[in-house]
């Protein structure tokens, strides 16, 4: 089955005032179709800057300054801003933080709904609204015939999500990059909301990138999971042996920072250190300064994603292992 | 809604009773409104004749009452300076400064709104580094500098259009208006031209950081990743949510536009209410610059009262109550 | 001091500085005019006010690469004799005094009424607030033009001359406070609840210890951004009102008086009495907003 997604060494520059950041460097991953993959790590990792790359809208001074990326075999990281036009919204679909700030406070809803399926869909605008009213009805919002006549502020947070949601899949996409999708959501939302998302790809078949920082969310949801460090990844896998036998003490360190009803521990692991800055990068592997497990090697090579065990991780450390 | 504007309304009335006070105060302090208007040399016997006639002897609270009743009515005395009615005096003025505040204010729209919108949306094209250029230099000369210049050209080297006055006018019962002939309109062209220019460049700014803050929101964002068409994104989403605080902003700029006004009608002897306020502040003829400071605070509360009835017309979040809101998740 | 200087050329500001060629031509020019009004007592070819120096036989000189120009008056002189180029460097320097007399005026005004009412809150905020929005909804000229015009009325005849600069000052500064006060009251609302403002609370120290030595540090820098703006604004009120002959007495003429003497000549061909000045007037306003320009961008954290 080809991969839907496929990113190949993909590197994402910044020019700046003092010199060139490099934000993203080398990320390699794909998703095959209609499977959920968790893109997880800390803040400033680059979790979210990966999903702009793949949908064409890196900030400017941002951009590709290496790499590939292939939409169902089509590379797409070259395209213009015209040309990625009609694969946005039809074929990858993207989901933001904040479903406040993501819907025009001025437009109805069902403007907004029907407004993105005429784009992409052979449809008239009062087919376009059925079909709108429709789709607020699978998303779980009651009443929908009415509601779709309300503006975003009429909705509660959990409520406006749902809409952005169906907004995302309005024109039928076959992958959906969801960027921290219940981060500014109510714990007690953030689970149904999760829950729908997963049932409705499931059901259109789209393949979902579902980029967190929360590790809960990703055991519950993710098919498999890229763990990415600095701009880099780290780690990734199926998301059972990643949570269960991680190989990267990276990895080793967030599964174990999790607090569990299950297990009994003395205290939550912590890494020490923080991770660094794009312009403080250290040479060789980037975990190194933090790494407890850290060897002469790691200070000078950059590791490449190998196989260790049942992962693929960037990290020389198994390399010993095997031969031990 | 109806709540906010009987608010508004209480306030605006606020407002205009105290600036009533305030030309109150300037009509009965400033100078004494006897020798005002009887002359240095009247016997004491007239002024006392003259104080009881104009209740001066009565409390101040009854002063001030009347002065009020007189100037709802529209009443405010004689000029100083000319002998004449004030009322009557504003009444002739006031349609030649509409007429022009008027003609500048469409100006200002009709050329400042596009060209800001090109100023987003082309934000580092040649054309758009140039009209930002020629934006900044508009609000860096004083208005009536611009007025000087066009003259300058247009009148004296070019001699295409007249400097002087308003050309001829015809009477629609108490309203002269000079957009009935061809003088009138050749005569309209600079001082219009020279009042407009400052509110082109500032609309023109206005209008592209607005569109810029539009343009950088998450909902915008979101519109891209939707595939939406640029026109549908720049137009349909980007331009609406940019009028709306255009349009507090504007409103408060036609108030400036009258008071601007001022400043023209001095160049071109524009026969506007602010030439006969400028001749009252030479002359320190407190009738005049009592009634025009009420007859303006009346148009600006008047202006703003509208701007916020638009708000609620144009933003469906303001209109909360109207229909249902909240809901369960 | 040096130290300070070497840190600040060293810092984000000064490398923005360098690497805008519009700011530093806008620097140039306003520091060479600065030179030159401030310094007019030394550098001015003539003194125009002094009566003994003016030849009312070389009036109506045009400027000098016209046919009938001297070097004498290098841009011309106007119907008394008056050489323009000194005129333009003292009328530069009466109209740059009002100016940054003004906006420190409306901004010391803005500033204190700003922190009392973001400090202090209530009644108190709402009601600086209220004047503030009320005079914010009257074009700032027509303040000063009622302000003048009272002064004019109320005081005597003979005294006009010695209260003009006064007045006008005071005039443009009290049309200009509101904007500072907003801006100030903004900032001060949201540093008051952060955490040193608190702490200093819990120590004892008295509040308007609090609101001047440690809150308004923090709220200097929109209005600095503010001042260069209102500065230009307050040079084209004082010319403005100068030009209407209700601004600076005759006796120390600004750019505006220039221009406005200069008007009645515009007919009769003598064009350099009013254009100078005018010029003059341009290159002024425009240099300040340009740094203005430059110095909001540099100071916005959001376009780094």
């Amino acid at each position: 089955m080809t991969a839907i997604l496929e990113l190949r060494e993909v590197s994402v520059e910044f020019p700046t005032r003092r010199g060139t950041l490099k934000a993203l460097n080398e990320v390699s991953f794909s998703i095959a179709a209609g499977e959920v993959v968790g893109v997880v790590g800390e803040s400033g990792a680059g979790k979210s800057l990966t999903g702009a790359a793949i949908i064409g809208l890196l900030e400017p001074p941002g951009r590709i300054s290496k790499g590939e990326i292939f939409l169902s075999g089509r590379r797409i990281d070259h395209l213009s801003d015209e040309e990625m036009r009609p694969i946005r919204g039809k074929e990858i679909g993207a989901i933001f933080q904040d479903p406040l700030t993501s819907l025009n406070p001025l437009y109805t809803v069902g403007h907004q709904l029907a407004e993105t399926i005429v784009t992409h869909l052979p449809m008239t605008w009062s087919q376009a609204r059925s079909r709108a009213i429709e789709l607020l009805e699978s998303t779980g919002i009651p009443a929908a015939r009415e509601r779709i006549d309300h503006y975003p502020h009429q909705f509660s947070g959990g409520m406006r999500q749902r809409v952005v949601i169906a907004l995302a899949l309005a024109a039928e996409p076959k992958l959906i990059v969801a960027d921290e999708p219940t981060t500014a959501l109510d714990v007690s939302i953030q689970a149904q909301i999760i829950e729908l998302l997963k049932k409705l790809c499931r059901e259109q078949g789209a393949a979902v990138m579902l980029i967190t920082h929360d590790m809960g969310v990703i055991a519950e949801t993710a098919d498999r999971v890229v763990v990415m460090y600095a701009g880099r990844v780290a780690e990734l896998g199926n998301v059972r042996d990643v949570i269960h036998s991680p190989s990267h003490p990276y990895t080793v360190g967030l599964m174990g920072s999790i607090p569990s009803v299950h297990q009994h521990v003395e205290r939550l692991v912590q890494i020490d250190g923080t991770m660094p800055r794009l312009n403080a990068i250290p040479a060789g592997c980037a975990f190194n300064p933090r790494c407890p497990q850290v060897m002469s090697q790691c200070k000078v090579e950059r590791p490449q994603l190998r196989q260790i065990g049942a992962t693929r991780a960037a990290c020389w450390l198994q390399k010993e292992k095997e031969h031990a | 809604m109806f709540v906010f504007i009987l608010r508004r309304l209480i306030q605006a009335v606020g407002v205009m009773l105290a600036v009533a006070l305030l030309a109150f105060i300037l009509f009965q302090y400033v100078g004494d409104p006897v020798t005002i208007m009887l002359g240095q040399d009247a016997t004491p016997a007239e002024r006392d004749l003259l104080r009881t006639q104009l209740g001066l002897n009565e409390p101040v609270f009854v002063q001030f009452y009347h002065f009020i009743v007189n100037a709802v009515q529209g009443d405010f005395g004689l000029s100083l300076r000319q002998g004449q009615k004030v009322s009557v005096l504003i009444r002739e003025k006031l349609p030649a400064t509409l007429e022009l505040s008027v003609a500048a204010a469409l100006i200002a729209l009709v050329v400042g709104l596009p060209l800001g919108v090109y100023t987003a949306l082309r934000r580092n094209g040649r054309l758009s580094q140039a009209l930002l250029a020629f934006s900044l230099l508009g609000v860096s000369l004083p208005t009536f500098l611009i007025g000087i210049l066009l003259i300058l050209v247009f009148s004296v080297y070019l001699g295409w259009l007249p400097s002087y006055g308003r050309g001829d006018t015809i009477r629609i019962g108490w309203w002269s208006t000079g957009l009935l002939t061809a003088s009138g309109w050749q005569h309209l062209v600079l001082p219009a031209v020279t009042l407009s220019l400052f509110q082109v460049a500032l609309v023109l700014r206005l209008v592209r950081s607005e569109m810029l803050e539009v343009l950088r929101t998450d909902y915008i964002k979101f519109a891209r990743a939707r595939g939406l068409t640029r026109r549908a994104i720049h137009f349909g989403h980007a331009l609406k949510n940019t009028l709306v605080p255009v349009i507090t902003i504007m409103g408060l700029q036609l108030g400036g536009i009258i008071a601007f006004a001022i400043v023209t009608e001095t160049v071109f002897q524009w026969p506007g209410m602010g030439l006969l306020f400028i001749q009252a502040v030479q002359f320190a003829d407190i009738p005049v610059m009592a009634a025009y400071l009420c007859l303006i605070s009346f148009i600006f509360v008047l202006i703003n009262l509208s701007v916020d009835l638009l708000y609620f017309a144009v933003d469906p979040r303001l209109r909360v109550g109207l229909g249902k809101s909240g809901g369960s998740h | 001091m040096l130290h300070t200087l070497a840190k600040f050329w060293d810092g984000d500001l000064a490398w923005s500085w360098r690497h805008h060629p519009v700011a530093m031509i806008a620097t140039c020019m306003l520091l060479t005019m600065l030179i030159a009004s401030f310094g007019a007592g030394w550098l001015a070819p003539y003194n125009p006010f002094d009566l003994a120096s003016i030849e009312l036989l070389d009036a109506l000189k045009p400027p000098v690469w016209s046919a009938e120009g001297t070097r004498q008056y290098l841009l011309g002189t106007d119907s008394q004799g008056r050489d323009l180029l000194s005129a333009l460097m003292y009328g530069t320097r009466v109209s740059l005094l009002i100016g940054l007399a003004a906006v420190v005026g409306a901004m010391t005004l803005g500033i204190v009424l700003g922190l009392i009412a973001g400090y202090a809150g209530g009644q108190l905020d709402a009601l600086i607030m209220r004047v503030a929005d009320v005079q914010l909804s009257f074009p700032a000229i027509l303040i000063a033009l009622l302000i003048d015009g009272v002064a004019r009325a109320v005081v005597p005849g003979d005294m006009h001359e010695v209260i003009a600069f006064p007045v006008l000052v005071g005039a443009i500064a009290l049309a200009g406070w509101p904007q500072y006060a907003r801006t100030v009251r903004g900032s001060t609302l949201v540093e008051k609840n952060r955490e040193y403002v608190q702490a200093a609370r819990v120590i004892g120290i008295s509040s308007p210890v609090i609101m001047f030595r440690h809150v308004l540090p923090n709220v200097l820098g929109p209005v600095l951004v503010l001042a260069t703006v209102h500065l230009a604004t307050a040079i084209i009120t004082e010319a403005t009102l100068s030009y209407l002959g209700v601004g600076v007495p005759p006796t120390s003429p600004s750019l505006g008086t220039l221009i406005r003497i200069g008007n009645d000549f515009l007919f009769s061909g003598e064009w350099w009495i009013t254009i100078f000045p005018g010029a003059a007037l341009v290159l002024l306003v425009l240099s300040v907003n340009l740094l203005g320009d430059w110095l909001r961008d540099a100071l916005n954290p959001r376009l780094n």
